[in-house]
């Protein structure tokens, strides 16, 4: 990858030892992270990310706005990156449905922006108090046409503050919008969250374009597959559309265009997904039973996971950071050492599809799954590991 | 010699355009490119440096503006381009950002984003080429159609009271407001001038002829004829009451400047209470020091 790195801007830093809950963690890790514009509207669970970045920006250097909607707040986000800053805002479900045509404009624009979603229970107003993970597949899928983004899953509020870093890192490195995937539990679960000193955040530089001005390209793609950016106001005079459109980033409307514009949105992050999976892992190595989980339901299943190994299981666990791109290889990996997998999550099987889809048919993949409002009852992973291990 | 080398063969305003995407996709006829006209010929009079100057547009016939003119131009989504422009002038208080922009994109599906950034005063010119109906997609009826007129989705002839846009920018806060035609073109750009040597969330609406949907549909001729409609039935009442210009079915355009006021913008207006609340400790932001 071309990437250039720094160290974090002191003066958005906190560094300290704190108790805050993982709404609170994400806005500390935006201001970490150098975010300095934030555009959004109140929606619970997600709310208090809002209210800690407009408390806590007007001594760092930067803009907070409350906007009309969830539309204009993405809308605004992309209009703020192309002004040079890094941009963010936070939803819940509902928002999250109204985001999605602005966030189709960001993947079309390639705009590095970061939005968090808070999950509580849906679909429509749902539950909006209580947690769930159902925007696991929309968060994929939920603007219209073929695009790729990058999405991350918490499961503390220290990672909420790690993972907020990690995503406007990602999505500088990309150009591509990345999401924080939590939850209401994380959300408002209060822990320590430790917060290092600037100089040991590592920061990731948008990719600036330093060629003449008259040959820059806004989509030319570079050796990454990542084109160069510029900011507006610096006399380059680009133009940027919604449209499909050329490495001029004119709009051309036919079919070829469109199949260099689309797979090239797709394929900068398909041919990069090694460079961005995370997952952790635990005794994965002579499982019989793998529990792949994410977020809020890892802490859960790792209950369930302790019970089983004393009921003499060998269950291993593999926890995903990065949700999309989805771990296919090592799934596959694990699929043809393993007797079955096990997926938990707070939705009726959103990722346990994916789990099943990339073990190619090669083991079972159960699913625990659960509607929202609580979290599982570890008793209830545990009866399903046992089953799996029969 | 090259054509493009020739004087005849240049544009005058080709600094300002991508003549690289000539011919544009409007019909002949069309008002759009008489207001582009007027837009580079105020930027020109404005003395503002062009690299500064942004233009923001959504979706429609309009919505093309910002692929044609050569300055940092973003082509939004379909209502948008209020709230992109608010990104980019906040994130970049130094840029002056201009929407250029429909009807139907403004003050139909971005109905919302209007009156809000009109409320807050954003710093930001917003011009509205209104041609009474949605054009781009073969004329259909808009929150600006005249009651009576016929369009495809009113294929009986439109019920629906429209908007007054010059009321509703006053009403939402905008500081400067003004209408015109197409045909007015002198004062047209002298409007667009006006709002760009501005501060604060400046408005101003044009009106032109769709010959292609809106006046074939109705039968009201070509290009010409509505300009003539125009010539004889606007009335320049510079401050009149905005309640006042409701506009009927080939009835009397009443336009004008209705407002020219100062009033803080919203960057004003956060830097002076945040300082005046949090002293020192505020660090200001888009204030030159
Ligand atoms: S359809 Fe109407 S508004 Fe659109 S370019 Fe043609 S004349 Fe102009």
């Amino acid at each position: 990858m071309n990437v250039r790195k720094k160290s974090a801007d002191p003066k958005g830093v906190l560094t300290g030892v704190h108790y805050l809950d993982g709404d609170y963690a994400i806005a500390e890790g935006a201001l970490a992270a150098g975010c300095r514009f934030f555009a959004g509207y109140p929606i619970t669970p997600s709310t208090e990310t809002a209210e800690r970045f407009a408390e806590r920006i007007p001594m760092v250097g930067g803009v907070f706005i409350q906007m009309e909607d969830e539309i204009a707040s993405v809308a605004a986000l992309i209009g703020a990156s192309w002004a040079g800053l890094k941009a963010m805002t936070v939803t819940s479900g509902p928002g999250f449905s109204l985001m999605m045509e602005n966030i189709g404009l960001a993947c079309m624009m390639e705009v590095p922006i970061v939005i968090a979603d808070v999950q509580r229970g849906g679909p429509s107003t749902g539950l909006p108090t209580l947690t769930g993970q159902g925007d696991m597949q929309q968060v994929k899928w939920g603007s219209h046409g073929d695009y790729e983004i990058i999405a991350l899953s918490p499961d503390s509020p220290q990672e909420c503050f790690d993972l907020t870093i990690k995503a406007f890192n990602l999505s500088e490195m990309f150009r591509v919008p990345v999401f924080i995937m939590t939850d209401e539990c994380v959300g408002h679960m209060h822990e320590k969250v430790v917060i290092p000193p600037a100089e040991e955040i590592e920061i990731v530089e948008r990719k600036w374009y330093e060629g003449p001005k008259d040959k820059y390209l806004p989509y030319k793609p570079d050796v990454d597959l990542v084109p160069f950016m510029v900011k507006a106001g610096d006399g380059y005079r680009f133009h940027t559309t919604g449209l499909t459109h050329d490495e001029r980033g004119y709009p051309v409307i036919n079919a070829e265009c469109q199949d260099w514009c689309v797979r090239h949105l797709c394929d900068k992050i398909r041919l990069n997904a090694d460079k961005i999976i995370e997952y952790k892992e635990d005794e994965t190595d002579n499982a019989e039973i793998v529990v792949v989980s994410y977020g809020i339901t890892s802490r859960v299943a790792w209950k369930a996971i302790q019970d089983a190994r004393k009921a003499g299981i060998k269950v291993g666990s593999l926890r995903l950071i990065t949700i999309w791109p989805f771990p296919d290889k090592r799934i596959e990996e694990l699929a043809g050492k393993i007797k079955a997998f096990v997926v938990p999550e707070i939705n009726l099987g959103q990722i346990k599809r994916e789990v099943e889809r990339a073990a190619k048919g090669k083991v079972p993949v159960y699913p625990v799954s659960h509607c929202g409002g609580w979290v599982h009852n570890p008793d209830n992973i545990l009866k399903v590991i046992k089953e799996a291990a029969k | 010699m090259k054509p493009e080398d020739r004087v005849e063969g240049r544009h005058p305003m080709e600094e300002f355009l991508r003549m690289d995407r000539m011919p544009h996709i409007w019909c002949s006829g069309c008002g759009i490119g008489i207001v582009v006209t007027s837009f580079i010929e105020a930027l020109q009079k404005s003395g503002l440096d062009p690299n500064k100057v942004c233009v923001c547009s959504g979706i429609g016939c309009t919505g093309r503006v910002a692929g044609y003119v050569k300055l940092d131009s973003f082509h939004t989504t379909h209502g948008r381009p209020v709230p992109f422009a608010t990104g980019l002038k906040l994130a970049n208080p130094e840029l002056k950002v201009v929407v250029f922009s429909g009807d139907g994109d403004i003050v139909g599906i971005g109905g919302n984003h209007f009156i809000h950034a009109a409320r807050r005063n954003m710093d930001i010119v917003v011009i509205c080429v209104n041609n009474f109906n949605y054009a781009m997609t073969g004329g259909q009826v808009a929150a600006t159609t005249p009651i009576g007129a016929n369009l495809s989705t009113a294929p009986y002839g439109n019920f629906e009271y429209p908007f007054n846009l010059p009321y509703l920018a006053e009403a939402c806060g905008a500081t400067y407001v003004a209408r015109w035609t197409c045909l007015h073109i002198r004062r047209v750009t002298k409007s667009i001038q006006e709002a760009l040597q501005k501060r604060g969330f400046s408005f101003i609406e044009v009106i032109t002829p769709c010959v292609t949907l809106y006046a074939r549909r109705n039968r009201l001729g070509d290009g010409l004829n509505l300009l003539r409609y125009y010539y004889e039935n606007s009335e320049i009442r510079h401050g009149a009451d905005t309640r006042t210009l409701d506009i009927g079915y080939q009835g009397k355009i009443i336009v004008g400047k209705f407002v020219d006021i100062e009033k803080p913008t919203f960057l004003d207006c956060m830097n002076n209470h945040l300082r005046k609340v949090l002293g020192d400790k505020y660090q200001p932001w888009g204030v030159k020091s």
